[in-house]
Order: C-alpha cells, then sequence, then structure tokens
C-alpha cells in the first residue's frame, strides 16, 4: 500500500489531517461561490440586489478570505512543529540514490558504516530514525508516501529528516524524480517492525552471509564466483567483494528482487540472473544467456538461501 | 391503500418474470465463473479454479520468465511462450501436457526434468492445480 492518505506514522499522519482539512473546506468554499454565482445569474435582478452589498463584498471578499487563510496558515504552522523530531534519533540509516536501485547503509553517529544492504530498509516502530540522503549518480528523490513526505538525493549533497512508523507493517516507498530510463522501476519497501524483532534481524544481518547448506547450493556459490558475479556484488564472507552493484549477503531475507520490482523467490533470481537486461533495459547488470538451466537454478538455490 | 396494493402486485409480477428471463443467464455466467468451459474433458482439472491460477501466477511473477497471456507484464524471454498453451502436446519438450504432469512441472520441474532452468516454485499443491487449469484454457 502506497499513499499518503493512509498514514502509518506521526509524520505523514499530520499531512493527511492538513490534506482532508483542505479537500474538504475548498470543497465547502467553491460550494459556496457556485451556490451564489447560481443565484445572482439566475434569480431576477431585485432579488439577488443584497449580494451586491456593501457588507456582502467587504465581509466575503475580504474578511473571510483573511480570517480563512490565517486560520490555515497557524494550523499549518503548528502542524510542520510537529514533523521536526527534536533528540537523539534511535538509528540513522544513509540511503545512496543508484541509477535505478538504493543502496542503504546503516551508520552510526559518526557516519561510519555498520550495516550495508540495499532495496530494503527495516526499522523498528514507535522511534524516530534518521535519513541520511546521498546519490552517487543524478537526482533522485525518497519517498514513502505512507510515513512522510519526499526529500530529494542530490549528487554532491546530503539531505537528511527523520521520521516514525507507527504501525508494524510493509510500506513500498519510491523514487520520485526522474533519474533516467528506469526510474519507474526504481522502488524499495520499508519494513517496520516490533524493537525485539528488529534487533533479531539487524544482528542476523549484521553476519557473514551464511554458508551453503546443500551441494546443489555450494555449487550455485562456486558458479556465482566463476562467472565473476563478485566484480559487482559483495557476499560478506566470499571472496565476492565488489561494490557497483547491491550487497547480496542477505538477499534471500528480501521481499522483492532488483529494487522493488519483483516478488523474490527461486523462479524470479533466476529469471532477473537470465534477462535483467530485458527486464529492466539499461540497467548496469548484463543479462547471463551462457548459462545452462541447471547452473542458473543453482545460482538462485545459493542466492536464495542467503537468509 | 388498494392504489398502493394493486401497484405492489404489479411490481412483483414484473420482478418474477424478470427473475424468470434471468435464470438461464445466471446459469451460464456460473458456468463461465469457473471457466473450464471452452478446455477438453481430458484437460479440465478437477476442482481447480483457473481464476485462482492467474492470481497465484501473478503472484509468483511467471511472468519474469515467460509470456503469458491474460497476466500484465508477463512478457518474459527466458522459458518459451506460454500462448496458446492448452493446444501444446509436450511440456518443457519433455512429458505429456495433462493436467497432474503440469500440475507437478509448475511447482517442481526439475523433478521432472532434471536439466531445466525453470526452478521449484513456492506455490502449494493446490495453487499448482489452480495454475494447470488457467493455462489450459490458453488455447
Amino acid at each position: 500500500m502506497q499513499s499518503a492518505l493512509a498514514p502509518g506514522g506521526p509524520h505523514a499522519e499530520s499531512v493527511a489531517s492538513l490534506s482532508w482539512a483542505m479537500f474538504i473546506g475548498a470543497g465547502l468554499i467553491f460550494f459556496l461561490v457556485m451556490s451564489l454565482t447560481a443565484i445572482a445569474s439566475l434569480t431576477d435582478a431585485d432579488r439577488a440586489r443584497w449580494l451586491s452589498g456593501r457588507a456582502v463584498i467587504i465581509g466575503g471578499g475580504i474578511i473571510f478570505p483573511i480570517v480563512t487563510l490565517s486560520a490555515l496558515l497557524v494550523y499549518g504552522l503548528l502542524l510542520s512543529r510537529n514533523l521536526v523530531m527534536a533528540g537523539t534519533p534511535a538509528l540513522r540509516i544513509e540511503v545512496v540514490g543508484e541509477q535505478f536501485w538504493w543502496r542503504v547503509h546503516y551508520v552510526d553517529s559518526s557516519g561510519a558504516p555498520h550495516l550495508v544492504t540495499a532495496n530494503e530498509i527495516r526499522i523498528p516502530i514507535g522511534m524516530p530514525i534518521e535519513f541520511i540522503l546521498k546519490s552517487n549518480d543524478v537526482i533522485h528523490s525518497f519517498w514513502v508516501p505512507s510515513l512522510a513526505g519526499k526529500l530529494d538525493m542530490i549528487p554532491g549533497r546530503v539531505n537528511s529528516y527523520r521520521f516514525a512508523a507507527e504501525r508494524p507493517g510493509v510500506y513500498r516507498g519510491q523514487c520520485a524524480e526522474y533519474c533516467g530510463a528506469q526510474h519507474a522501476l526504481m522502488a524499495f519497501y520499508l519494513i517496520a517492525m516490533d524493537k525485539t524483532e528488529f534487533d533479531a534481524w539487524y544482528a542476523r544481518q549484521s553476519e557473514p552471509a551464511p554458508d551453503p547448506t546443500t551441494t546443489f547450493q555450494a555449487r550455485g556459490k562456486a558458479l556465482f564466483l566463476e562467472n565473476g558475479c563478485g566484480a559487482c556484488h559483495t557476499i560478506r564472507g566470499t571472496p565476492a567483494e565488489g561494490k557497483i552493484g547491491p550487497d547480496l549477503s542477505h538477499i534471500g531475507d528480501r521481499v522483492s528482487l532488483a529494487a522493488g520490482t519483483f516478488p523474490n523467490n527461486a523462479g524470479t533470481l533466476a529469471g532477473w540472473i537470465s534477462s535483467a537486461q530485458h527486464l529492466k533495459p539499461g540497467n548496469l547488470m548484463p543479462s547471463f544467456g551462457n548459462l545452462q538451466g541447471e547452473e542458473l537454478r543453482a545460482i538462485a538455490a545459493y542466492l536464495g538461501g542467503l537468509k | 391503500m388498494v392504489r398502493s396494493h394493486t401497484n405492489g402486485q404489479a411490481d412483483g409480477g414484473i420482478a418474477r418474470s424478470w427473475r424468470h428471463a434471468a435464470t438461464p443467464l445466471i446459469m451460464l455466467l456460473g458456468l463461465a465463473a469457473c471457466d473450464q468451459v471452452g478446455v477438453p474433458a481430458q484437460q479440465r482439472v478437477i476442482g481447480a479454479d483457473p481464476e485462482a491460477g492467474r492470481a497465484a501466477i501473478a503472484a509468483v511473477a511467471c511472468g519474469i520468465c515467460h509470456v503469458i497471456p491474460g497476466i500484465r507484464g508477463a512478457n518474459g524471454i527466458v522459458g518459451p511462450s506460454l500462448a496458446g498453451f492448452g493446444q501444446r502436446q509436450l511440456i518443457g519438450g519433455v512429458a505429456p501436457n495433462q493436467p497432474s504432469v503440469l500440475a507437478q512441472w509448475v511447482k517442481d520441474a526439475p523433478s521432472i526434468a532434471p536439466n531445466t532452468g525453470m526452478p521449484e516454485l513456492p506455490l502449494t499443491e493446490a495453487q499448482a492445480r489452480d495454475v494447470a487449469a488457467y493455462l489450459f484454457t490458453l488455447r
């Protein structure tokens, strides 16, 4: 679910209540103006004369807009004060926009990364999280409509804001600034979970990638390394240390593939490896059409097992 | 009082005649809902729902590898197009295209063809039968 009108946290709730106040208010005023217009044009001049009276002109034309707009301004300012979350954030997450995916670093207060992942962000509920937004190439924009407004990721600049999720859930996020051919397929999932669940996830993710548990997966690991996948991808604890593409150390644990584009299962993993350029033309991953069917399945089985 | 009574009777009569006319139509719609209508008897999957199969195909994203008529965005080039699949004689070029074989194939293709590129997929037995039922409707 991805809608600014289905808020999942205090930040988005403020935005949603302001939106509703404006929709309903504007609707009522529109109805009032249209009714007055109908009276003025459809009834005979004598009966509509009161509409051109001094009191109506001054009251409806000057006083009413001033009062309404001032009230709206005060309401808006009060709401935007709620949007600024003071104090130390529970967590700092650096998100770097790439064509066409998201590099995700969980960092400490000095900015040093503690955990590297991609295309999926998990946070504990009920605590302010700081998002530090950067870009490695062109301008992107970070947007999780159900949790907060959008904020641009600009090359050479660091933008940051804080927000929280009130309820556990899977929130879809999307690049909100046209960034190239596959902008439309640049999404991610933000998963809000209970603190204890989050801590368990974080501890698991901080470990190196698990070893293959079956001979078929072990064959997949060997093929992954032989085919040069490690030139672009990192799998922690293996010789694969590439930094160009997403970190795959725990890819089997993610809900989506190719930046929120496909569900994550053995079939989509194999299909993506085999035809990445057909599925998302212009992304940096080549299609590996050189693999035998069984080899493709072995690699998918290995990656799917990286929980 | 009398007037409203006669009106009531007239309305009831019209409603009844409508219901009579609609009965065969509703029956037809009912058949269309379980929709294995154009499928020959030997390809009907008993108790399976092609519509549920279509939803499962979309959820698992079979379209990442296959062209599948009726599934949005299913334009894959890794495996064969499934257009006209109900007419296909062999599954994956190796096994006869029959309900029980197809239901096994969509869930666990390597158990039938060990060198296939099509992996085991996260489908339940029932979902696999629904998927097979949908594929047989592609004629």
